[in-house]
């Protein structure tokens, strides 16, 4: 049976292949224009002046104009200081993502370095929060801000993030496959005091999972709505998701889509940047994070 | 052990109570005071009406607290309050986006790293794909409104052609299935980049012996592929339903905050949002409640992984 059948099992396995490779490109050509077709409207109505009604499919010349309105009083009073915002925005995450990724990582040193008694009880621990959602505790965490008068402070967005229980994890993964105890001996013999010796001998060796989880918490805390909407109410305070916010809830007279898509492209700018020069990174470490099997 | 080696175990506290102290302030007191409070008629009045912006009248607000047992949980599950239909709203939203996520990474993954395929281009296409999940929920939810809504540009452009009221989020399962595709436009790069992984890590011997075998791939996908990257498909369900569960950014910028068409948009996490500054009590049930339900689930994918692996010790024990 073999010996017949498998010439002309080749040459349709030839054809079946070819239709097979036409349609994995159709679909995939499909996905790219889905997912871009958005980001390309966005960019595209963003120079569109005000009283155009319809889609626009190539750039129109009222950008400057849009930028100007954009940061112009009325738009403050209207929806809140747009300017100030990815001000506060850019303060919060990175303070946050700073934080999160050197503290985690130094929790992570101590499970993984030293033998004491609590090691793996601390370690169990981390693991089993990690499965509980912020949600779960926000209207206690909101209460408790409320009675500290922290309510409009950046305070509850960072400081919290000083607990990253999946960075927790990764920094430990990463230490098991790229750092050898016996470092740390080295440095112990020569003199080298523990937490100098985590900060100028550990954290270098640890550079590309700081990287890599940094631009996570970034984006990360750069995108988050739920915290802030939780917690900041002034105007001057608020982040970026939180104008988008207000300006999804303007009237048809307030209505201006130009500088509603121009705000929209600030806040997603950095992010699609930074994505777009690390990418790389980016996708390997996804890869590496979530594959805990 | 050497009687005269240093003991080094005092650093590991010190290196681990940052991250602890941060903890138990932060995450752990708020959530046991969070589920102290739900079984507390935790009451706000306001002379004022809250939310929005400026809303600063704290002094104003009457608190009462007093204990109530079950009530908040049995209240929110009776039907005369949203929070019933706010869950399966969520759970509805949830699986559009999935279905389809799922099923196109599940293809996606297996097309890029099949050998005989062999699609050009790859890092081009991955990066495209994911690129969504980087960008902030919000303005992306926004962005639709804007394209979307009545007068909007996609609306403006298709109702002529259509000749009919297109007006899709004015609509319940317009702007549900809004919701969904937003949300499957998130992740499916994510759940491809997972999938591959996964698939990358099956010892290829296993696709030639099926090659060699005349399998079609379908057949390869279904016997080989599939079985074997189960604990990931699970790993990806479970994150997936929790995430699903905090469902907040995209419906909320979608719907104005409001949830509607008829409050069939409203999620679980949006009823907190809302309830925070005057339903206390009920608020903090429902964070118990998406607690519980996370821990269901982190708890059953845990079991799945441990039956997986303690298959293969048992087959590995077989063997030899």
């Amino acid at each position: 049976m073999t010996g017949s059948t498998e010439v002309v099992g080749q040459s349709t396995g030839k054809t079946s292949l070819l239709i097979r490779r036409i349609i994995a490109y159709v679909v995939l050509i499909f996905l790219v224009f889905i997912s871009l077709l958005p980001f390309y409207l966005l960019f595209i109505n963003a120079t569109r002046p005000k009283n155009q009604s319809g889609i626009r499919w190539y750039p129109d010349n009222a950008l400057a104009g849009n930028w100007r309105k954009l940061f112009a009083g009325t738009t403050r009073v209207a929806f809140g200081n747009v300017y100030k915002a990815l001000l506060n925005s850019l303060i919060v995450s990175t303070c946050a993502s700073v934080l999160s990724v050197y503290f985690s990582a130094l929790t992570a040193y101590a499970t993984y370095v030293y033998q004491f008694k609590l090691r793996k009880i601390a370690d169990g621990f981390i693991l089993l929060i990690m499965m509980v959602p912020t949600q779960a505790s926000a209207i206690g965490f909101y209460k408790m801000m409320i009675s500290w008068k922290l309510t409009n402070s950046y305070i509850p967005l960072i400081i919290p993030a000083i607990a990253a229980p999946s960075i927790y994890y990764f920094m430990k993964q990463y230490m098991q496959s790229s750092l050898p105890l016996e470092i740390v001996e080295a440095a112990r013999i020569d003199g080298c005091g523990e937490f100098r010796t985590f900060n100028t001998i550990v954290a270098p060796i640890l550079k590309p999972a700081f990287a890599v989880q940094m631009i996570f918490t970034f984006v990360g805390n750069w995108n988050n709505f739920f915290m802030p909407r939780l917690i900041l109410t002034d105007r001057e305070k608020a982040t970026v998701p939180l104008i988008l916010s207000s300006m999804s809830h303007a009237g048809p007279v307030e209505q201006d889509v130009g500088i509603f898509y121009l705000y929209m492209v600030l806040a997603i700018l950095p992010v699609i940047i930074i994505y777009l020069l690390l990418s790389k990174f980016i996708i390997r470490g996804i890869a590496l994070g979530s594959v805990k099997g | 052990m050497k009687r005269k080696s240093v003991s080094y175990a005092k650093w590991g506290y010190i290196f681990l109570a940052p991250f602890f102290i941060v903890y138990c302030i932060f995450a752990l007191y708020p959530l046991i005071s969070t589920f102290y409070n739900s079984f507390m008629d935790y009451v706000v009045d306001r002379s004022t009406v809250g939310g929005g912006w400026g809303t600063s009248s704290a002094s104003t607000a009457k608190e009462t607290i007093s204990f109530i047992g079950l009530d908040n949980y049995k209240d929110a599950l009776s039907s005369n309050e949203t929070l019933v239909q706010s869950f399966w709203n969520t759970v509805i939203m949830w699986i559009i986006g999935f279905i389809p996520q799922i099923a196109v990474s599940l293809l996606l993954a297996t097309w890029f790293t099949d050998l005989r395929l062999k699609i050009k281009a790859q890092g081009f296409f991955k990066t495209v794909i994911y690129l969504p999940n980087v960008i902030m929920a919000s303005a992306v939810a926004f962005l639709f409104t804007c394209l979307l809504q009545k007068n909007g540009a996609l609306y403006s452009f298709f109702e002529p052609i259509a000749g009919k009221d297109l007006s899709l989020l004015d609509k319940v399962w317009g702007a549900r299935g809004t919701v969904g595709f937003i949300n499957f436009l998130l992740w499916y790069g994510n759940t491809t980049i997972l999938l591959m992984a996964a698939i990358m890590g099956i010892d290829p011997g296993l696709y030639e012996a099926a090659q060699i075998d005349g399998a079609s791939p379908s057949q390869t996908f279904w016997k080989i592929t599939m079985p074997l990257i189960r604990p990931i498909l699970s790993f990806v369900l479970v994150t997936s339903m929790i995430g699903g569960l905090q469902m907040y950014d995209v419906p909320s910028l979608l719907t104005k905050d409001n949830g509607n068409p008829s409050g069939k948009v409203m999620t679980l996490i949006m009823e907190i949002q809302q309830r925070k500054d005057s339903d206390v009590g009920k608020a903090c049930a429902v964070c118990v409640i998406i607690f519980i339900v996370s821990a269901i689930l982190g708890v059953i994918t845990m079991i799945g992984l441990d039956d997986t692996k303690d298959k293969k010790k048992k087959k590995r024990r077989k063997a030899a």
